[in-house]
């Protein structure tokens, strides 16, 4: 992070008057981007509180009487209150076991640069998720487990797995090993050191990576189609349904939507820095 | 130096030689936790294993067997059959391709031009920015079945606000997401809207790193703000921008549940956004041709690698 603006030295005061003008234009492009970027959010927000007649009479825009009566016919159906727990349980089970195995792994890449064997994990992020649920599926079947929480997990493990590698392998290689040596040098085992000198000290690395494994599992639509059943089916998959039934029913379509998006923004308005932090870690390292 | 008392320990270093680090500590610290080393990477290199590598080969075996229908049904080795049955198809297979390709170039490449041009409107910080970061994370991690469901709302041809606001600028109204050639450009256009904060993100990130100097002496002798950028700016964003695009491509070429949720199975009716990874979805759930369906997975997984491997040659990428 550098600080303040512009090329703060040779600025000479002949240059002010072009930036102040540069700094209009820019504050004006960014209100612009904010509004494209936002917007849609925003439409949908109202769209929620909106009735079935407003919500399909564009000329309504933002301003008029919100009801809560979109939300109270959807939270009245049922499923999307049982499916958030789904999704809410398979995310934090997913996300947990996913902690518990590449954490350590992260730490041992990270701290060897065995670089050969973290590609081979991060091949993950590239083999199309769909070429595995082929025998995915052909395993789980014959196991009986499709329609399992088991196979749920497992399958998101898929996508947590190599993103907290990714993004802790970073964050573990910009940790001092003399604290692990000295560590040991005062007689802590090897895993004595790792566990109570190292993990601590990567605590908000493990919490942003757990966040955004989190949410991924959240949003993750493929494998719960093809794994969930009635019971365990997931959020993205009971919208999906709620299309293909109830195509009419834009003020439920859109409660639904804004109540399995208002997590992911408040994760984004508290957590944005560390989340930000954790999207593009890796891709500046050389 | 090597071959001074220092190196005598037998099993020292293996692959890392106690190269420029002359004492105990370094040397001590690998063997001493040498052991650990593999005991800690074990539980990941088993779950790789056993949900990554052996579906990659059970996928790839499957590609050359008649497998279809019930899972447990028998299956016969058929050979390349299912390769040439899907290089010969020139009604779902191509098509699919020339699709993904198309929107995979197409939605990364405004996303590059965007997300460059946005990161260095952001590049230097004032009051608010915390707030326009904010609004750019929330479409990324937006759940996309959510994301396509309301760009359905807005882009409805009859009832969305998208042809109301071009109505009223005098503009013709369209018929976005409901006709057949317009289907894949507009799902461009909510893929860029959705993932040009990624790469914005991803180039401020690379912005930070970059030290100020050259930058300033461009400045002192008289060098214009595109001048600056272009000479000086983008050659050493450059690795960054790299590494920005393999990713963004990568998962471009994978996109599913956004053409999924607002086209539905197929693609639409005319097959109009079906992508590869949409026609094997199909193939394996709907038809339950598993065999073709593996073999298109093959090519596909394929196409990507060599994708990736020919982005990071030429763009001179080194990102592990």
């Amino acid at each position: 992070m550098t600080t303040t603006t512009g090329p703060a030295p040779s600025a000479a005061a002949s240059r002010t008057r072009r930036r102040r003008i540069g700094s209009a234009a820019q504050v004006a492009a960014v209100i612009l981007v904010a509004l494209v970027f936002a917007l849609p959010i925003v439409w949908m927000l109202a769209a929620a509180f909106k009735t079935n007649v407003q919500v399909t009479d564009p000329s309504v825009g933002l301003w008029f009487t919100p009801t809560l009566e979109n939300f109270r016919s959807v939270f009245e159906a049922g499923q999307i209150v049982r499916s958030m727990g789904n999704s809410l349980l398979v995310g934090v089970v997913s996300t947990a076991l996913s902690v518990v195995i590449a954490v350590p792994a992260a730490w041992a890449v990270g701290r060897f640069a065995m670089h050969r064997t973290a590609s081979v994990i991060l091949v993950a992020r590239i083999v199309p998720a769909i070429s595995l649920l082929v025998p995915w599926y052909y395993l789980f079947a014959q196991m009986g487990l499709v329609g399992s929480y088991t196979a749920l997990v497992l399958s998101h493990m898929f996508v947590s797995v190599p993103l907290i590698m990714w993004i802790m392998i970073s964050f573990f290689a910009g940790l001092p090993v003399e604290l692990e040596e000295a560590a040991q040098v005062d007689g802590l085992s090897a895993f004595g050191a790792f566990w109570r000198i190292t993990l601590p000290l990567a605590a908000p690395g493990t919490a942003t990576a757990s966040l955004l494994a989190f949410v991924f599992s959240w949003n993750n639509f493929m494998f719960a189609l093809v794994f969930a059943d009635e019971r365990t089916q997931t959020v993205p998959v009971t919208l999906f349904n709620f299309i293909s039934y109830a195509s009419t029913d834009w003020g439920g379509l859109m409660a639904a939507t804004t109540l399995i998006t208002l997590p992911v923004i408040l994760a984004a308005l508290l957590g944005q820095k560390y989340l930000i932090a954790g999207l593009t870690s890796g891709a500046t390292k050389g | 130096m090597g071959a001074t008392g220092l190196a005598t320990a037998p099993a020292g270093g293996k692959r890392r030689a106690p190269r420029g680090r002359l004492l105990r500590p370094a040397r001590t610290f690998e063997q001493a936790n040498r052991r650990l080393k593999w005991a800690m990477l074990a539980p990941a290199l088993l779950f790789v294993g056993l949900m990554i590598v052996f579906p990659l080969v059970f996928t790839a075996n499957l590609s050359l067997t008649d497998a279809f229908g019930a899972v447990n049904a028998g299956k016969e080795h058929v050979g390349l059959t299912n390769f040439t049955d899907a290089l010969g198809d020139t009604r779902r297979f191509w098509p699919a391709v020339s699709r993904t390709v198309v929107f995979t170039v197409g939605a990364v490449l405004l996303e590059t031009v965007l997300g460059l041009a946005l990161a260095m409107l952001l590049r230097r910080p004032f009051r608010g920015i915390r707030w326009v970061r904010t609004v750019l994370i929330v479409p990324l991690l937006a759940t996309p079945v959510a994301i396509g469901i309301l760009w359905l709302l807005i882009l409805d041809p009859t009832n969305g606000i998208a042809n109301h606001l071009l109505a009223s600028v005098g503009l013709p109204r369209q018929e976005f997401l409901g006709s057949v050639g317009q289907s894949l450009p507009t799902l461009m256009l909510i893929d860029v809207w959705q993932w040009t904060p990624m790469m914005t993100l991803l180039l401020l990130a690379g912005l930070t790193t970059l030290p100020d100097e050259p930058e300033e002496a461009a400045l002192v002798d008289g060098a214009g703000a595109w001048q600056r950028f272009r000479y000086v700016t983008l050659p050493m964003l450059a690795p960054t921008l790299a590494t920005a695009l393999v990713l963004r491509a990568v998962d471009a070429l994978k996109t599913f549940d956004l053409l999924y949720a607002t086209k539905g199975a197929g693609g639409g009716s005319d097959f109009e956004v079906e992508t590869l990874n949409v026609y094997a979805y199909g193939l394996t759930f709907d038809y339950q041709e598993y065999g073709l369906a593996s073999a298109v997975l093959v090519l596909f997984t394929l196409f990507i690698i060599g994708v990736v491997i020919l982005m990071r040659r030429r763009g001179g990428g080194k990102n592990a």
